[in-house]
């Protein structure tokens, strides 16, 4: 099934978990947040949410700003 | 002589606040930044790249030596920076957001009703609000009802480097408004931080005033300098204003004429 993750669609297995996708992007393990369908996902909730097709994974970290 | 800078219940020494954007590398970061003596930086929430493994790991040069403030800049609804605090809190852990709401593009100018609107949300959600605002005193006094610590009127556009265009707004917000007003956006260069320091403003946060001068690491030197002045200055009172002159020396036992 195709999700997004921060704007590109990508192929995952259906039952696919949020965890199981970072782990498969190699996203750091700290300093990044993630959002599925606008709504935070805690840090807590990764492993236990599984993905839906069509879903929008927005993967955020933190950079230099004012 | 303590004189902390108290926000909330955040207290701190120093009364500049500054951004970690548009340096040339995270070296020269570091440098300005431990020049200025700030205790305070705020970062910004993007989108991670992937495949840019190596990218430049801010939250490490920071982490453990500064309190870090994630700001909601790019923002231009009160649902964005919404989204935008919950995830800077989930990855900082940190009840502190700078809040920002743009309100237009070509001027960075906060949207105030929108500002407001997402201040309430984040202040019932337990977050420490400091938000970015127009250097209007009506918009300050009522982020300062709704329960923001601090307020930050902007003094110029940001990123312009004008200074504090409206010093007499600034001087009416700085009656009204109890909570601590620290200038934001527009601060220029040492001067502009000792001018908002000494009308009684109690902090400054710069950006590009620091990170696009020609030695960014004298300049932010240089802040430091000027906020400590400005802020002696403020305490120490200045003598009125007149518009002819009193002399200095006296008119008693002048030589004959």
């Amino acid at each position: 099934m195709q999700v997004y993750v921060n704007g590109d669609a990508r192929e995952v297995q259906p039952g696919t978990t949020l965890a199981e996708l970072l782990t498969a992007l190699a996203a750091p393990g700290s300093g990044i947040a993630v959002e599925v369908n606008l709504e935070l996902v805690r840090r807590a909730d990764h492993a236990s949410r599984e993905l839906a097709a069509e879903d929008r994974v927005e993967i955020v970290g933190l950079v230099g700003g004012g | 002589m303590s004189d902390p800078l108290q926000i909330g219940q955040f207290s701190f020494q120093s009364r500049v606040m500054l951004g970690t954007g548009k340096y040339e590398t995270l070296d020269q970061m570091d440098a300005a930044l431990s020049a200025s003596g700030t205790e305070v930086v705020t970062v910004a929430v993007r989108r991670v790249k992937f495949g840019d493994q190596d990218g430049p790991d801010i939250l490490g040069r920071l982490k453990g030596k500064y309190t870090i403030l994630p700001n909601t800049a790019g923002c231009s609804t009160a649902a964005e920076a919404l989204r935008t605090a919950r995830l800077a809190r989930e990855i900082l852990d940190t009840p502190l957001v700078k809040l920002e709401v743009i309100g237009c593009p070509k001027t960075l100018y906060p949207d105030v009703p929108a500002t407001l609107e997402a201040a309430k949300i984040l202040i019932a959600e337990g977050f420490v609000v400091l938000p970015y605002i127009t250097d209007d005193p009506v918009s300050c006094q009522r982020l300062e009802d709704m329960g923001c610590p601090a307020v930050m009127p902007l003094g110029a556009p940001i990123g312009s480097g004008l200074g504090l265009q409206n010093p007499a707004n600034l001087r009416i917000i700085l009656e009204l408004v109890k909570v601590p007003v620290i200038v934001d956006a527009g601060v220029g260069s040492a001067s502009d931080v000792a001018v908002a320091l000494e009308l009684g403003a109690a902090g400054v946060l710069l950006n590009t005033g620091i990170a696009k001068a020609q030695d960014p690491v004298l300049m932010a030197e240089a802040v430091r300098h000027a906020a400590e002045a400005g802020r002696r200055s403020f305490r120490a009172g200045r003598m009125p204003r007149r518009l002819y002159a009193t002399a200095s020396s006296p008119l008693d036992g002048l030589i004959a004429r």
